[in-house]
């Protein structure tokens, strides 16, 4: 075998593994200048950003960036961009909310998440309430399922201390006033109304007129002025099964919801009334 | 092992350790040269450029609500038209089959005819001479250039050099410009440009891209290809001894020569250059292929046998700087303007034609010995190169049939599990799903949820109906409550199977997702 030429004029490194040479093929000058290049670019970012590891913390950077303060700006961005639709969120007639479809759109997402962080916590995620946590998806409301009527219940709760507003009313603990048997006669008669029998029949319906309809009404479908639930329905706050209605009838029920009109602005309050209005229940507002 | 080494490629000296280990650019400059291979390149870089430049301006009529660009990429609504086709994200298998088949392409191409997509398609090749053609134009010819280079900056070196910058950065602008156009309505774009109201990322990309092209095209050249880019080393690996390249048919133009006082003035030169050290690009000393038959180390003072003048045509016309004579080379993008030069040298002697030719590696020994090689077809069709072929068009075929058999109405159907159903006053048992439609037409259009059972009682939230409207081309989410009666079999039981339609109402067209109904089990 023969040589070329021109590999006699490719000197070697001087490197050489088991008669393999390294051919000196130099590198072209532009790429070390590349490298010079990423090198002062390495040198001047740590300069700018954060970059060297200290005892506490890291150098912070003559630009004074972090992430923290990268997300604190994205939030205020997102804040700064939504304040226009919050204040006519907070302007706008309610009622005609859901005409507006960009504006409920805005309400709806918002109340979703304003849901999510606080009102999950007792109504669920789903919104499917628990016991004593009302359904918010179905279509029976204690204090009225109308948009308005929903932020209101918001804004200033029920049962609580906080807002002299708050939705009030209290049933009493017949415990109290009837005798075991007495209760016992009303806890059948009252699972009977779900199932259409009359309210006033029988000794129960006695007994129910005596001492139910003030507040459930002679019908028994209850009474939203004052949060009295229809007993004739299919929905059961608490249960319908005999020990609990004995325990409700006995002792009666407090539930109690916090006033959020004290912790949230208008425009989330009503966010959290547009979304909850929307989640299959909601009524439509009539005239009064 | 050591011997052997020495055997192959003689006793090296170890390079002057003084030397850098770093090699300036030597500047090229090619020369003018005319011929098949020159006028074919001449088409195609009109034609690439074409494309490249005006595709943005080609309109596509769709809709009232749609763009009107006939190739639009849209990042921000997330869409990708291409004249009668549109492309939405969760098409993208369409993206990659054609990604896939760019791939294959490149495949089969590279197996038949070596480096030709960077001879002849790629950027930096077609930007190049098209940077090349600029200098040409204004600085003149190569031995002018040549001069021009080597003359002392004056007046006359300052305007030829300017105006020679301008252009390039007018190119390059242009060309920084087109490629925003692909991602944006052009008019307007092209509109907000001019009034300085574009947003800042247009301005960005088009400064970045008309540096990149001026600093490629004018300045790095056979650098990108040499030391930049992976191609050469990735189609080197896709070659074999029946891919037709640019090669030289030494056992035809050797020994060469020339009248010997211009030979030994050659001779000096080619000294010259030798001893300005090693370099890979211009003038490359050959890496040494075992197996295949070295070249006369020295050209024979008393005979001239071969066909090779040694005029240096094909060097000078190179615009990678090398020699093809050389053999194989990585440096050579097969341009095959070494071809043409040499033909035309060839005419002017009067030997035929393909000195330097494109050439298979398997039929070198053939030829040398005076045998006939395969034909250019035997070469292109052989198996390798029709699987490539049958595995593209098969991609391809069935990329069509998936563009015809898109679904003009889409549907998906999220039950809604949390809670899995609820319970209403009336005892009714109620079950919603999130229901997401596409409406890829031009026009909003209405569409009727609808189940085929007749019992239940279908809403969609917000609506007192049965229907969702969707806008133009768009995606729309609608909340639908399905009520089954109280004591009805849906209600009354765990699970049962259920079947929502979606019909729109313009075209009748319609989809059907098959979901379940959770009944109240507890009873
Ligand atoms: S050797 Fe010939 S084909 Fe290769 S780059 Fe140079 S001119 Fe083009
Ligand atoms: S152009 Fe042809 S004849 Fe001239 S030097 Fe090149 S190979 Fe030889």
């Amino acid at each position: 075998m023969t040589t070329h030429k021109d590999d006699k004029d490719i000197g070697t490194t001087g490197h050489s593994w088991d008669g393999i040479e390294e051919l000196n093929n130099p590198l072209p000058r532009w790429w070390l200048w590349t490298l010079y290049g990423c090198i002062v670019w390495a040198v001047v970012y740590t300069i700018l950003y954060p970059a060297w590891p200290m005892v506490s913390g890291a150098t912070s950077g003559v630009l004074g960036w972090s992430t923290r303060g990268a997300v604190a700006e994205e939030i205020a961005a997102v804040d700064e961009a939504q304040s226009g639709l919050r204040a006519e969120l907070e302007a706008t007639d309610l009622n005609t909310l859901a005409a507006n479809e960009p504006l409920h759109r805005f309400a709806v997402q918002a109340g979703g998440s304003l849901f999510a962080n606080n009102c999950a916590q007792c109504h669920g995620a789903g919104a499917a309430g628990a016991k004593g946590y009302p359904n918010l998806l179905d279509d029976d409301w204690l204090w009225g399922g109308q948009i308005e009527q929903v932020a209101y219940t918001i804004r200033h709760g029920i049962r609580n201390e906080d807002d002299p507003d708050a939705r009030y009313s209290q049933m009493p603990a017949f415990g109290e006033i009837l005798t075991r048997p007495e209760i016992d006669t009303l806890v059948a008669h009252v699972q009977s109304l779900s199932s259409g029998a009359d309210p006033l029949a029988g000794a129960g319906g006695e007994m129910f007129s005596a001492n139910c309809v003030a507040c459930h009404g002679e019908d028994a479908k209850g009474n939203r002025d004052m949060g009295a639930p229809n007993l004739t329905d299919a929905i059961w706050l608490y249960g319908s099964d005999t020990a609990t209605l004995t325990t409700t009838i006995s002792k009666a029920r407090f539930g109690v919801m916090p006033a959020w009109g004290l912790r949230l602005d208008e425009a989330e309050v009503r966010a959290l009334a547009a979304y909850v209005h929307q989640l299959g229940g909601g009524e439509a507002t009539t005239e009064e | 092992m050591g011997h052997k080494a020495a055997e192959l490629y003689g006793n090296r000296t170890m390079t002057n350790p003084t030397q850098s280990l770093y090699a300036a650019r030597l500047p090229i400059f090619p020369r003018r040269v005319s011929g098949y291979f020159r006028r074919l390149k001449w088409a195609l870089m009109l034609v690439t450029l074409g494309i490249y430049y005006l595709t943005p301006w080609l309109r596509w009529e769709r809709g009232p609500d749609m763009p009107d660009q006939a190739v639009l990429i849209d990042l921000a609504n997330r869409r990708f038209y291409f004249f009668m086709i549109e492309i939405w994200p969760h098409e993208f298998y369409f993206v990659a089959g054609m990604l896939v088949m760019a791939g294959l392409a490149l495949f089969l191409f590279t197996a038949a005819l070596g480096r030709v997509w960077c001879g002849y398609a790629c950027p930096q090749t077609v930007w190049t001479d098209l940077f090349i053609l600029v200098e040409r134009w204004i600085e003149g010819d190569r031995n002018a250039r040549v001069r021009l280079h080597e003359a002392p900056w004056s007046l006359h070196k300052w305007r030829l050099r300017i105006s020679k910058w301008v252009v390039w950065l007018i190119i390059g602008l242009l060309t920084g410009g087109a490629w925003v156009f692909y991602f944006t309505d052009a008019p307007t774009l092209l509109r907000d440009l001019a009034s300085f109201s574009a947003p800042p990322v247009a301005y960005m990309t088009i400064a970045i891209l008309t540096a990149t092209t001026f600093v490629f095209g004018g300045f790095m050249r056979e650098q990108v290809c040499i030391y930049m880019c992976p191609w050469p080393r990735i189609q080197a690996a896709m070659m074999d001894e029946d891919t037709l390249t640019v090669a030289y048919r030494d056992w035809r133009g050797e020994p060469r020569g020339k009248g010997l006082r211009r030979r030994a003035a050659a001779e000096a030169a080619e000294a010259s250059i030798r001893a300005a050290g090693p370099q890979i690009g211009p003038r490359s000393p050959v890496i040494p292929m075992p197996g295949r038959p070295a070249m006369p180390s020295a050209p024979v003072l008393t005979e001239h046998k071969g066909d090779c003048i040694d005029c240096n045509a094909c060097v000078n016309v190179c615009p990678m700087g090398i020699d093809i004579r050389d053999g194989q080379q990585m440096a050579c993008i097969t341009c095959a303007l070494c071809i043409d030069a040499c033909d035309e040298v060839m005419e002017k002697t009067g030997q035929p034609r393909g000195l330097i030719d494109y050439i298979a590696l398997s039929d070198a020994p053939k030829e040398a010995a005076g045998d006939q090689p395969k034909s250019v077809w035997r070469h292109v069709l052989r198996a390798r190169n029709l699987i490539y072929a049958g595995l593209w068009s098969g991609i391809g075929i069935a990329l069509i049939f998936a563009l015809f058999l898109r679904p003009d109405v889409e549907m998906t159907v999220a039950p809604i599990r949390n809670p899995t159903h609820v319970v209403l006053a009336d005892g009714t048992i109620r079950n919603a799903y999130d229901v997401r439609v596409r409406n890829k037409q031009g026009t909003e259009q209405i569409f009727h949820v609808s189940l085929d059972h007749a019992d239940l009682i279908i809403t969609v939230e917000g609506s007192t109906s049965d229907k969702i409207a969707i806008p133009a081309d768009s995606q729309g989410q609608a909340r639908v409550y399905v009520d089954a009666p109280a004591g009805s079999h849906l209600a009354t039981h765990a699970r049962s199977d259920l079947r929502l339609w979606v019909t729109d109402q313009e075209t009748g067209e319609r989809a059907a997702v098959d979901t379940n109904f959770t009944g109240k089990d507890d009873e």
